[in-house]
């Protein structure tokens, strides 16, 4: 079994001077080819099976319950849905998909975040899930808000959802960030723009999507996600 | 065949603040984790070993903010990979650290045996951390493996003079403990070797 190539068109570079802590943290050498054996294409055991009611809402599986009230998060309740698909359009199965996020002021429950926006103490902004036999998955959530940050005067970050994911092999792991569209900061934003092709870039913003929308509850997006897999052999395509 | 191609989905940075979602129990955070930096139980078969070290930048500064996955095989050279349904007491050989703890990674793990002829014992390795875009992949291999590490496809293809990023220095501790020390350079002229997975 051979692997398509990690596109390096799309990638972003591992030294992006406009990113600043790319400049010091980025390989400068060239990477090593590597002829792959079963430590590259086959994939770990964990996770699957291990999901909890509720690991995919992220507006109740972060609700302060330590004997106060229960209360509803604040912001926009979204729902964020979409396909996992390989380069030929192939649903890919059974994914884990983690995401993180800031809340609706745009503040990370993260011990570090030092950003003065609220903290919303029935958020937590933490959640997974796995992808079904269509490829798809689904979370529901809040809107995350834009932060500042430290890379330039006025650095905001768009708003944005982070994603992780692990495809069909340790090859094709895959850390990215889902973007909202219509956001005036994406144009500003270094690591959005760090990917130099434009198509590419684009596909990282999500789709508003009315078919993803739940009445009277949450606004719908739509995100789909191409993951690096085997290569199609001809009689697939 | 090549027209209908989809594009790869690009990477994107961890950022600085992964924690609470990828690693929240080792970062005190009221979540469950999927995995953790200890991949061993007390009567896991193979030799007990921690794998740790530190993670420098251009300027010879500690990086505290990455994450460090690691996958290897068991002490026979097999991947216990996704088809084999997974239980506690199963060494899936995959793990996660977050390096914010202690400014450092630490892995309780096992050495893994060969996974077959021209493959010396290795760890494979993923590099995650706020100003690296794409993640990087590299290889843990032991310093008491040189012969099978004379032998191995992937190091004799790389350069000679940067072989020795790629091997963990074996040492014990006071507590008897096998410790292989792997730190690694992000640039400079001991840059680790990064391997274009
Ligand atoms: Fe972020």
């Amino acid at each position: 079994m051979s692997h398509n190539e990690r596109d390096w068109s799309v990638h972003p570079p591992y030294i992006y001077p406009e990113y600043k802590s790319t400049i010091l943290r980025g390989p400068k050498k060239p990477l090593i080819a590597i002829e792959h054996s079963l430590s590259e294409l086959t994939i770990p055991a964990f996770g699957h099976g291990q999901m909890q009611e509720f690991d995919n809402d992220l507006t109740i599986n972060g609700r302060a319950t330590n004997g106060q009230m229960v209360g509803e998060p604040l912001g926009e309740r979204i729902q964020v849905s979409g396909r996992i698909l390989d380069e030929y359009g192939r649903p890919q199965v059974g994914i884990l998909v983690e995401i993180w996020q800031a809340n609706a002021a745009g503040r990370y429950i993260h011990k570090s975040d030092q950003h003065h926006a609220p903290i919303d103490p029935n958020f937590f902004g933490g959640g997974r899930c796995v992808s079904d036999e269509n490829g798809r998955y689904s979370f529901m959530s809040i809107k995350p808000g834009a932060y500042p940050w430290g890379n330039h005067h006025n650095a905001w970050r768009p708003n944005h959802i982070h994603f992780s994911l692990f495809g069909m092999s340790f090859a094709s792991r895959l850390v990215t960030q889902m973007y909202f569209p219509g956001d005036p900061l994406l144009a500003l934003d270094p690591i959005y723009n760090a990917t130099n092709d434009q198509a590419a870039r684009t596909s990282l913003i999500a789709k508003f999507s009315e078919e993803y929308c739940i009445p009277d509850l949450a606004l719908g997006y739509e995100f789909d996600i191409i993951l690096r897999g085997p290569m199609a052999t001809p009689m697939e395509v | 065949m090549g027209n209908n191609k989809l594009k790869q989905t690009p990477s994107q940075t961890v950022g600085p603040y992964f924690s609470y979602g990828l690693t929240p129990e080792q970062g005190g955070y009221d979540f469950k984790s999927i995995t953790s930096p200890i991949l061993v139980k007390k009567d896991t078969l193979g030799e007990h070993i921690i794998l740790q070290g530190h993670i420098y930048d251009g300027n010879g500064d500690i990086i505290p903010d990455a994450m460090i996955e690691i996958y290897q095989a068991d002490h026979q050279g097999k991947y216990i990979s996704k088809e084999i349904p997974p239980s506690d007491d199963v060494f899936t050989g995959f793990g996660r650290c977050d390096c914010e703890t202690n400014s450092n990674f630490c892995f309780k793990t096992i050495k893994p045996g060969s996974i077959g002829d021209g493959h010396a014992p290795h760890i494979n390795m993923v590099i995650f951390m706020r100003g690296l875009l794409s993640h990087a992949y590299s290889r843990v291999y032991f310093s008491d493996e040189m012969d099978a590490n004379h032998n191995d496809n992937v190091l004799n293809n790389v350069p000679s003079d940067r072989r020795a990023t790629l091997i963990a220095k074996r040492t014990e501790n006071e507590n008897g403990d096998i410790i292989y020390q792997f730190d690694l350079n992000m640039q400079g002229i001991n840059e680790t070797v990064f391997f274009d997975v």
